[in-house]
């Protein structure tokens, strides 16, 4: 599904500061991974170089989705082809409503289902049009419906923008999601609605050969896991770098037991044991 | 008796003849004609030619009269129809409705003073002035909106126009107005003189949409009168280029508990200098003025967002929102909002915020699937969006629809 090669990126923004190095990713139809790791290791910046963003520089490398190569490709031709994103930092869009963003996104699924003739209704069961199906949506997730004619995340609290986020990637259904940090800001209820609806949406609960969709979460508190089933690999991302991948189990306990500084040892000292030994060799 | 107020008001209207108006670019009456040939009337509006149809619905005005119940429709200063289908008011053109009753003069100059400036007096001492007059009868409700459109067609003309429009104790109206020129007319010239006046417990809701040329220069002059309990909603569009267009109306709430809202929707193309405001004196008890302004700037337009609400009474409410978009490095957006407490005990609030659209926000909607444009349009097509929760339902969503129409027409 989507496979990262040796990508170096640096960042307008940052001066021209190098924020991922040669950075090597794959994920496969069907499989959900999770990647931790400190602030400011390069987490935001994959997903924003993932999307196209313009201040992404792709010094190096390149990005295959569904064996396409979309590295240089507009955000939106990405999107069309299955990319879908929870953002962590949702920008206010005054002027727009709610509804019609979710509109959007439900006119865009349908529009990827017609190109890749996916044998999908193009609407939610026992929706007539797309206002129908937006409500619906609304509705699953116990938002009220007045809502959806409030402007995108303008006077949004910081659940209510996640909530927003999920309804979005609920109308967008797309084959790769992208979730950065889904758990952070958000309360235990939130908490455990977005984990319930994730869980869904990667379809963690089918038998393997019926999973299809996959998904890169993106958290360094960790908190949104345990509601999301098993989940197929978990990768620590330092200065840039995945620095160690596997078990997703065995890596993520053992950054909730040690933190981030046992993979900082890990790291300089260019071993790859597996992870959780890291004490044996202080 | 009557001729010598008539005469008073020609007076002061000779005395103002070459007095600038306070605001906006001076312009030069003497360089604009008034010569129109005679033609006739329309008999039915349905059997108006595809070209004048689509002017006419560029403004609003359904020429299947549908789902109104008058129209009014003046070319050059000549009126070619008017026509009611309710009895319960009134639609007359301005001169007859004169002649027809001798109290209509009472409302003539009350609500705009005829030396205002040049353009006032112009309106009292042309011999060429049409208009209309609007009568809500007591207690008349539940009627369809009354529409109407002035029109210009001559190259080089000056149309001036008195409208009167009453609306009587416990009535409501609803107009839908607009005001436009022939697809091939460039130079225009529009003197509007339009008096409201509410009487008791009344409501008017008056939408104004405007359509104009690269070279029209537009000033009309408004004023609401209200009596107690009265509300006055107006919506005014302006989304053509236009030359110069300079607006400040004026609503003085009166009675106690009257409310009066302005939201005003502007679109500055090309290199239209616009200049819009209202204004509200808040006399009565309990009284409530509220103006939006939504402006988006393109090319290298100009758009000056006025407002004014003066608090003079006890527990009188104003607020005041300008909102600006910025889309062209050439265009430019002032606010100029103001707001006078005079009174001890009164609450006065203005927002303004003018800005570009944040390329974070194309990013995000691009990240929904929409392509950059169609992500801009979205964010412009919001914007435009009129607040139409003081319209009654049935006009709420047509006007939002006239809105889009404007906003996308091209004659």
């Amino acid at each position: 599904m989507l496979n990262i090669q040796n990508l170096t990126v640096t960042v307008n923004h940052g001066n021209g500061r190098t924020v991922l190095r040669d950075f090597n990713l794959s994920i496969d139809s069907g499989e959900t991974h999770v990647l931790l790791g400190p602030n400011g290791s390069g987490k935001s910046t994959l997903i924003y170089t993932l999307l196209g963003y313009p201040s992404y520089k792709v010094v190096q490398g390149s990005i295959f989705f569904k064996g396409k190569d979309i590295t240089g490709m507009p955000t939106n031709e990405r999107v069309s082809l299955g990319i879908g994103t929870l953002f962590q930092h949702a920008p206010k869009v005054p002027g727009v409503k709610l509804k019609n963003l979710m509109n959007v996104c439900g006119e865009k699924r349908g529009e990827r289902i017609t190109k890749e003739k996916f044998e999908e209704p193009l609407l939610e069961e026992g929706c007539r049009d797309l206002d129908d199906q937006t409500m619906k949506i609304a509705t699953d997730l116990k938002f009220p419906l007045e809502f959806l004619e409030r402007e995108v995340n303008v006077g949004f609290s910081g659940g209510e923008i996640k909530r927003s986020e999920i309804m979005q990637m609920i109308a967008l259904k797309p084959d790769f999601m992208l979730f950065d940090e889904p758990d952070s800001g958000v309360d235990i209820e939130n908490l455990v609605l977005i984990g319930k609806v994730m869980r869904d949406l990667l379809q963690r609960d089918e038998i393997p050969s019926r999973q299809i969709k996959s998904g890169l979460i993106i958290t360094h508190l960790g908190y949104i896991l345990q509601y999301l089933g098993k989940l197929d690999r978990a990768h620590i991302l330092l200065n840039g770098r995945i620095i160690c991948s596997g078990n997703p189990e065995i890596i993520i306990n053992s950054v909730k037991k040690f933190g981030f500084d046992e993979c900082k040892i890990c790291a300089a000292n260019q071993i790859s044991l597996e992870c959780g030994d890291v004490e044996g060799i202080k | 008796m009557k001729k010598i107020s008539q005469d008073t008001k020609k007076q002061t209207a000779l005395n103002a003849r070459e007095k600038k108006a306070s605001i906006g670019e001076d312009i030069d009456i003497s360089q604009f004609t008034s010569q129109q040939e005679n033609g006739s009337e329309l008999q039915k509006l349905e059997d108006v030619g595809e070209d004048f149809k689509k002017i006419l619905i560029n403004v609003g005005v359904d020429t299947q009269q549908k789902e109104r119940s008058g129209t009014y429709i003046q070319e050059g200063n000549r009126v070619v129809f008017c026509q009611t289908k309710s009895d319960k008011v009134e639609v007359l053109p301005i001169a007859v409705a004169l002649e027809k009753y001798s109290w209509v003069k009472n409302y003539y100059w009350n609500a705009v003073k005829v030396d205002t400036d040049k353009y006032t007096a112009e309106a009292e001492l042309t011999d060429n002035l049409q208009g209309y007059f609007i009568h809500a009868k007591k207690g008349a409700k539940g009627i369809y909106p009354l529409q109407s459109c002035l029109y210009l067609n001559i190259e080089g003309f000056k149309q001036v126009v008195h409208n009167i429009i009453i609306a009587d104790e416990d009535s409501e109206l609803n107009l839908i107005t607009g005001c436009t020129v022939h697809p091939n007319v460039h130079k225009a010239l529009h003197l509007g003189i339009s008096e409201f006046y509410l009487k008791k417990n009344s409501k008017i809701t008056f939408t104004m949409i405007h359509y104009w040329s690269d070279q029209s220069d537009v000033r009309p002059r408004t004023g609401i009168v209200q009596e107690e309990g009265s509300e006055y909603v107006s919506n005014y569009i302006i989304m053509s280029e236009v030359k110069s267009l300079q607006s400040n109306p004026i609503a003085y709430l009166e009675g106690d508990n009257t409310k009066a809202y302005f939201q005003a929707l502007v679109y500055g193309k090309k290199d239209s200098h616009i200049d819009v405001g209202s204004r509200a004196m808040l006399n009565g008890k309990n009284s409530k003025a509220e103006m939006i302004s939504r402006v988006i700037g393109t090319d290298a337009s100009k758009v000056i967002a006025r407002g004014l609400i003066v608090g003079n009474a006890e527990n009188a409410v104003g607020h005041l929102e300008c909102q600006g978009l910025l889309l062209s490095p050439n265009a430019r957006i002032d606010s100029i909002p103001e707001i006078n407490a005079i009174h001890p005990n009164v609450s006065m609030t203005h927002e303004a915020a003018i800005g570009r659209i944040a390329e974070e926000q194309i990013l995000y909607l691009m990240s929904r699937g929409l392509n950059e444009t169609e992500a801009r349009d979205l964010i412009i097509g919001g914007f435009l969006e009129a607040d139409t929760s003081h319209l009654p339902k049935e006009l709420a969503e047509e006007t939002q629809k006239l809105i889009e129409i404007a906003s996308k027409a091209e004659v």
